[in-house]
């Protein structure tokens, strides 16, 4: 096997240097009885070639976004990755060590992830990030879970309008210790409903939760938001699940959210079928020592250089144990490193340049699509890049319709929403060209 | 004075660089964006101008060969396991083979998205039903969740299932067993799920013993969480008599597969009576660690706890797979989308190169290269477990003290000699433990070279101890001050201006 140096012969020296017959012997501690007798029933070993061969004909069953036109978003975005991205990646430096625990032969990944710390502190005008979660939906569970311990309260007011996927992680996680749920119904312009938010909110409420843009395409006003939370006593979490949209939308930071969390698999890292992704966390300098996740600092060496290493480790799990802030550890470290690479070669303008290509070639669609017989837009909001359709025909045949032109056209929202069955929800990226549009209204029958 | 000449660790030119935020200058790119093809209208036209941001201010600009630059630099202050060898007891720092890279990186995955039809994921399901036969297969287990990101995330996952399987039968109980040895996670874990936790203390072989869990299983205890192999890399002797006496009280048996690269196609926990397991693909199925995730920890788990796995699971019907969501006793979801899908492939991808005898022959020669590193060393450090191991072997530095050299020097001379330190002072039941896997992808030559520098060190400690108190002294930088960098907290930079 050639993962595995040691010959027959090496194993041979090996085993009379500890003074053993053979491998047997080391195993005798297991008791004959949970021996497994057999060989395991996985299939023969495969030369390099062939498991090429099988795992290519397992890709090439499924549709992507080179060979269709793809409309989907829903919380897995379609943007161009710098071709560098991958390859800096692809170093063994960056791929193949262990979390920095050593931080001497470490530098180069804490150095990575105290500029991924800062650059999402840039990115949604916050005050301190941590070094990852594991993607969107679970640091926003784990941002509920954090604003429990903060206020002591038990109780949890979430629009709507977020990603129903992170919705049902907040919910799994947050059911665990008893706390309680209330959701904020969306109003006719696509966001969460203020007035139905302060009715709900209370001095029961650790936090209301809402995301911008949020799951229906709409940018929210989180200001009036955030002042209906403190108002309570309540914090602002705040999920953003596209942040290519704070290129140019204003970020939570300075709209008054208390913990930011996120999806950061747009920022260049690809869509991979949903994962490996990468959530982002950051909140206010005073809530630090609440945070969950690992969190890089800059020290000094014995001879006064400056180093990073891994600290408050003390809220964490290995020291703090049954009192830690968390159970997570290994996180996503390269994938953070990935969308750091990727907001530090976009630089500012890249960032809002990119921001704004999605507004536009969604502004044209979302005007092209509407103009269509028999579509109209659901929600009347200002979006980023994403808006509903609401249609007279069914929108699983419609989308089953476009996949013969090789398009696929969007999110059937019945799925999730059966107010909103007779929808489905478009999202338009910098990778989708204007013939792309075009043919997307023609084949829902738009003619030109 | 580093008396490192004839081995592998010496220095070479490595270059400074400061951070991205200090580099570049105004209007430098490193991007570039296809023209507008549709009408250029101006943001505020088409979102309210309260809504929008003026710029992202401390953002650098730099250019495509600055950021090459930047971190081709700062990368080879790393160390890895492409570099060299990386004994991290209990992470199992093997080979990550550079064929899953490729795979995982094909349009077909790599490009695809999570909520296309599933008659257009055909080939992800297949993948993702195959990978679960495998890993239920070496498991000894039923049905196995992908959904979970790493390792701490599948012990949750499996844990909140157990805890709807007892609220299930009318009491979700109070409590969770934990043996001393256990990961640090498993006690942060039981509290995420609300339980308390009772430790249990190991046997004098460094093993849970049956009576010291018959004295504390009751039948307010939902689950015992217990490693096997341990973290003392030991077998857990006398867990199918664990397993009786906690099923016996209603209770469930969680193991904590980090160790599972010992005992493939050797023994499986699901048959010593385990009920639920996670499988953390970032060490026994050569997922890079890539210096913190992303890995993946799949649980694996008996028949009686299939309702309660997360939604979706990956069904077979005929010829067609499909996602089931319709679970009603589900616990829910744990991540957005089915799971770290990238992950999987290069698992896939492993176990198909390695097949069914690869698979048994990585846990051999793991378990006798760990052997060979403890005959090696005995007698030059203090084994505190003078027995043969499994995949991990223990030493401490009782044997050092009395010159006043501690385990993190040990640890710290390592480096200068070019290798990564063991796991240090973990489990904390040995004092100032030295915990060395080697997995299976290392030759005897590395074995022999590492255990020539431990040697040369343990002299080291006591003819010239102030060798072992400076290092390390080959790195970029030596020891760092981590009091400073928790007493005044500084974990962004600022713009000075």
């Amino acid at each position: 096997m050639r993962y595995i140096p040691n010959t027959d012969a090496d194993c041979k020296a090996m085993l009379q240097a500890i003074g053993v017959q053979s491998v047997e012997e080391l195993f005798a501690d297991i008791p004959a009885a949970v021996r497994l007798k057999r060989p395991l029933k996985v299939p023969p070993a495969m030369a390099e070639s062939e498991v090429a061969r099988q795992v290519r004909a397992l890709a090439d069953k499924n549709a992507n976004a080179d060979r269709y036109s793809m409309f989907l978003g829903a919380g897995c975005y379609n943007h161009f990755s710098p071709a560098i991205l991958n390859h800096l990646v692809l170093r063994g430096e960056f791929l193949t060590p262990y979390t920095p625990y050593q931080p001497e032969v470490a530098q180069g990944t804490l150095q990575a992830l105290f500029e991924y710390q800062t650059l999402i502190c840039l990115l949604t005008d916050m005050e301190v990030s941590n070094a990852s979660m594991y993607e969107g939906a679970s640091a926003t569970a784990e941002a509920a879970l954090m604003a429990h311990r903060i206020t002591g309260r038990s109780e949890v007011v979430m629009a709507r309008a977020i990603h129903p996927e992170y919705r049902a992680v907040t919910r799994t996680y947050a059911s665990q210790l008893g706390i309680s749920f209330r959701e904020v119904a969306f109003t006719e312009a696509g966001v969460t409903d203020i007035g139905q938010v302060r009715k709900m909110l209370s001095e029961r409420v650790s936090c209301l939760v809402v995301q911008s843009p949020n799951f229906l395409g709409v940018i929210e006003d989180l200001t009036p938001l955030g002042e209906a939370a403190h108002a309570v006593g309540a914090l602002l979490v705040v999920a953003v699940a596209e942040p290519v949209s704070l290129g140019i939308v204003k970020p939570p930071g300075e709209c008054g959210a208390d913990i930011v969390t996120g999806e950061g698999a747009g920022l260049g890292t690809g869509l991979n079928y949903g994962g490996p992704a990468v959530g982002f966390f950051a909140t206010r300098d005073k809530f630090m020592r609440q945070m969950p996740g690992r969190l890089v600092g800059e020290t000094e060496d014995r001879e006064g250089r400056t180093g990073y290493v891994l600290t408050l480790a003390t809220r964490e799990q290995h020291i703090r144990r049954e009192k830690a802030t968390s159970n997570i550890c290994t996180s996503e470290s390269l994938i953070a490193t990935m969308s750091a690479m990727y907001m530090v070669t976009m630089g500012p303008q890249g960032l809002r340049d990119v921001a704004l290509l999605n507004l536009r070639k969604a502004a044209y669609a979302k005007e092209r699509l509407a103009k269509v017989r028999g579509f109209s837009l659901r929600f009347t909001g200002p979006t980023f890049n994403e808006f509903v359709l609401r249609t007279k025909k069914k929108p699983g045949e419609i989308l089953k319709g476009l996949l013969k032109r090789q398009i696929i056209g969007g999110l059937d929202l019945g799925r999730f929403y059966p107010e909103l069955k007779d929808c489905f929800l478009v999202c338009v990226t910098e990778q989708n060209s204007r013939p792309e549009i075009d043919a997307l209204a023609k084949a829902l029958g738009g003619g030109r | 004075m580093s008396g490192t000449g004839n081995t592998i660790g010496t220095r070479g030119l490595v270059l400074n660089e400061p951070l991205i935020f200090e580099q570049g200058s105004p209007g430098r790119v490193g991007y570039s964006l296809p023209p507008v093809d549709v009408p250029e209208k101006k943001a505020e036209v088409l979102i309210p101008k309260r809504l929008l941001r003026d710029g992202i201010p401390g953002m650098p600009e730099v250019s495509e060969v600055d950021v090459i630059r930047h971190y081709t630099r700062i990368s080879q202050w790393n160390y890895c396991v492409d570099l060299g060898f990386f004994p991290l007891g209990s992470c199992t720092m093997k080979y990550n083979p550079r064929i899953n890279e490729d795979m995982a990186r094909l349009p077909g995955f790599a490009k695809a998205h999570p909520y296309q039809p599933e008659e257009l994921s055909q080939g992800a399901l297949q993948l993702m039903w195959e990978l679960e036969q495998y890993l239920a297969e070496v498991a000894g287990m039923d049905r196995v969740t992908l959904q979970p990101s790493a390792g701490a995330h599948g012990e949750l996952t499996g844990l909140m299932m157990i805890r709807a399987y007892h609220t299930s039968r009318g009491n979700p109980r109070s409590k969770v067993l934990i043996p001393d040895s256990a990961h640090g996670t498993n006690p942060a874990t039981s509290a995420l799920c609300g339980y308390r936790v009772v430790p249990v203390k190991e046997g004098p072989r460094g093993i849970v013993e049956a009576k010291a869990v018959a004295e504390v299983m009751d039948n307010e205890v939902a689950a015992i969480m217990v490693t096997s192999p341990n973290t003392l890399g030991l077998f857990e002797e006398q867990i199918v008599e664990v397993s009786k006496i906690v099923h016996a009280k209603g209770g469930q048996v969680y193991c904590d597969g980090a160790n599972l690269n010992s005992v493939m196609g050797i023994s499986r926990p699901g048959d010593c009576g385990v009920d639920v397991i996670q499988i953390n693909l970032h060490k026994t199925f050569s997922q890079p660690h890539g210096g913190g995730g992303p890995g993946a920890g799949p649980v694996a788990l008996k028949k009686h706890l299939a309702p309660f796995m997360p939604v979706p699971t990956v069904e077979k019907k005929g010829n067609r797979l499909t996602f089931d969501f319709k679970r009603p006793k589900s616990i829910g979801k744990v991540r957005a989308f089915a799971a770290s899908f990238g992950v999987l492939v290069r698992s896939y991808t492993y176990i198909r190169s390695m097949g069914s005898a690869g698979l048994r022959r990585a846990s051999e020669v793991a378990v006798l290269n760990a052997n060979y590193i403890q005959s090696q060393l005995k007698g030059t450090y203090h084994l505190p477990y003078d027995r043969h191991c499994m995949h991990e072997c223990i030493f401490t530095d009782a044997l050092q003290v009395r010159h006043d050299i501690h385990t993190v020097d040990i640890a710290k001379r390592l480096i200068d000699y070019g290798f990564h330190p063991p796991t240090i002072y973990f489990p904390l039941i040995v004092k100032a433990a030295l915990m060395i896997e080697p997995t299976e992808t290392e030759s005897k030559e590395t074995l022999d070279q590492f255990i020539a520098a431990m040697k040369q060190i343990a002299r080291e400690a006591q003819e010239n101890p102030d060798l072992l108190r400076e290092a390390p002294r080959n790195p970029k930088v030596t020891r760092l001050n981590e009091t400073k960098a928790a007493r005044e907290p500084k974990l962004r930079w600022r713009p000075t201006s």
